[in-house]
């Protein structure tokens, strides 16, 4: 019996990472999936982004665990194309009671970035990706009227600018990364006459594709300042994505019912240094 | 399996209400539980009744019938040597201790410029002086133990936002924060956790007394529970005038667990709402 039987959860950058971790985590309690990710490359990212072939994993991984999965390619900058994501999983699971938006990039390091349009890419992604991501999911959610759980994924650099260095990337991902926490605050006031819960999760580096690749990894080389974007208080240097798995799965479970509006730390501490 | 097996939990504030929701949620998890409570009254605090040392030996009871140990003494935070002494016995009867939970305050309500000098300092020697002392005697033991720890404090929505005539108690609470920040930068280094909690409004004597009903409702001559409880949701963002003990008891089973390993230095309000508004 898990915390989240007959629960259905939407999350965004499903394919690897985090995202599908989440829907591993979620799926063992029991809830079923809606799983996007855009399964393509976005030119201003260096680092090799998810595949088709990560999405399929995801869906094996899920249905191994007895848990139903519709899983659909589509990208977060493209509401129409959310929407309809949406729309044709909720057809064939039932109404949404939880979503993560958790799709995101982070393209520091890439050699002779177009500035401007990484920034642009970042924002759109980080930033309009998690609207499109709300406002697809939540009139499904809304309509069922039992309430429902959103979880955005921020970032220490969604509550701090630590290690700025005046990139089009860096800038892009510390100023999308707060603005989700203006958008988990405007959501929650505007959600919770509907008893819908928004909050945000803040994660210190965590041991994923997106930070563990050969660009992430020379450009912290090369650049020791922005190690700073990295260093903790406990005693680790990177978070496995499981800490923020199990983070999520308290804040969207019945344990959390009153918990709304917040901004929670998964950082070790990095935020309190 | 629960997710604290074989870990200890020192508790003040343990006699009912939160402490007691707590020490029984904690030991469903599997842990053995070091409860302290004053059990008497506190000076000036004067709008809801004190613990007695019957509510502890209920929280005795309903821990015990978990099949868990408890060891209870009768202890004011205030004074840090019953403290200590409070919990050197409670880990040399159960070996060792992991999980701290500085949960023991008082709440009285007053126009500021009404608060006695005496209300003032029992409010601050409660509040926040029982919280550090509370820290103090505890963390010589985590550090002994090398395995690490978790303390949670239990501040308040008054620790996090400035509410009216409640100047002492919203003052405390945001010293618990401080408190918290500190010792989870200065023990980090040990792999102890250290965070806060940030309750709404909980279902406790602590705000279903008639002191309290009447500043939510100034003009009622009779004031009620029941006629309050709208008022009380007004200031959650969520339809609910309060929340329940157990939703902090939760929160705090989370913080205490593997589940949260690296959350340290984290403010997590428990609110419904209330400091987003």
């Amino acid at each position: 019996m898990g915390k989240l039987d007959g629960k259905v959860a939407f999350i965004t950058g499903a394919a690897r990472g985090q995202g599908r971790s989440h829907a591993l985590r979620l799926a063992q309690e029991g809830a079923d999936i809606i799983a996007v990710d855009i399964c393509a490359q976005i030119d201003t990212v260096a680092y090799p982004m998810a595949t088709s072939e990560d999405l399929a994993q995801t869906v094996k991984e899920v249905e191994a665990l007895d848990r139903r999965i519709v899983a659909k390619e589509a990208d977060v900058r493209d509401y129409d194309a959310m929407k309809a994501a949406v729309d044709s999983a909720v057809a064939e699971l039932g109404p949404i009671d939880i979503i993560l938006a958790n799709a995101g990039i982070a393209p520091q390091g890439a050699e002779n970035p177009d500035e401007v349009k990484t920034f642009r890419d970042v924002v759109e992604v980080n930033l309009f990706g998690v609207w499109n991501t709300v406002q697809a999911g939540v009139p499904s959610m809304i309509a069922k009227g039992q309430g429902g759980s959103i979880v955005l994924t921020s970032s220490t650099q969604g509550l701090s600018g630590a290690g700025g260095n005046g990139s089009g990337a860096g800038d892009g991902y510390a100023a999308s990364k707060h603005a989700v926490v203006g958008l988990m605050r405007t959501f929650t006031n505007w959600l919770a006459q509907y008893s819908i819960r928004v909050n945000t999760v803040h994660p210190t580096g965590v041991n994923t594709p997106m930070v563990v690749n050969d660009v992430m990894q020379k450009f912290l080389t090369e650049n020791p300042d922005a190690t700073a974007m990295l260093g903790n208080l406990l005693p680790v240097p990177m978070l496995e994505a499981i800490d923020i798995s199990n983070a999520i799965a308290w804040l969207v479970s019945d344990d959390a019912r009153y918990v709304t509006g917040v901004t929670l730390p998964v950082d070790a501490g990095f935020l309190a240094k | 399996m629960g997710k604290l097996e074989g870990k200890v939990a020192f508790i003040t504030g343990a006699a009912r209400s939160q402490g007691r929701s707590h020490a029984i949620r904690l030991a469903q998890e599997g842990a053995d539980i070091i409860a302290v409570d004053l059990c008497g009254p506190v000076d000036t605090i004067e709008m809801y009744p004190p613990s007695t040392e019957a509510d502890l030996a209920e929280t005795v009871k309903q821990v015990e019938a978990l099949d868990r140990r408890i060891v209870a003494t009768k202890a004011d935070v205030r004074d840090s040597a019953a403290l200590r002494k409070a919990v050197d016995d409670g880990v040399a009867e159960l070996g060792r201790l992991d999980i701290v939970l500085g949960n023991a305050g008082v709440f009285e309500i007053a126009p500021a410029l009404d608060i006695t000098d005496d209300a003032w300092q029992n409010m601050i020697d409660v509040n926040l002086t029982g919280v550090w002392n509370t820290c103090k005697v505890a963390l010589p033991h985590l550090i002994a133990g090398g395995r690490g720890g978790s303390i949670v404090l239990t501040s308040s929505t008054a620790g996090l936002k400035g509410t009216p005539n409640t100047v002492h108690y919203t003052a405390t609470k945001h010293g618990v924060v401080g408190i918290m920040r500190t010792l989870a930068n200065e023990f980090g280094q040990h792999s102890i956790r250290v965070n806060t909690v940030h309750p709404t409004g909980v279902d406790t004597v602590m705000i279903q007394n008639p002191k309290t009903w009447g500043l939510f409702a100034p003009d009622d001559p009779n004031p009620s529970r029941e006629k309050s409880a709208p008022i009380f949701q007004t200031t959650n963002t969520l339809p609910v005038p309060w929340i329940e003990a157990i939703d902090i008891s939760n929160a705090i089973a989370f913080l205490v667990s593997d589940d949260a390993r690296y959350i340290t230095g984290a403010t997590l309000p428990v609110d419904a709402g209330y400091t987003v508004k």
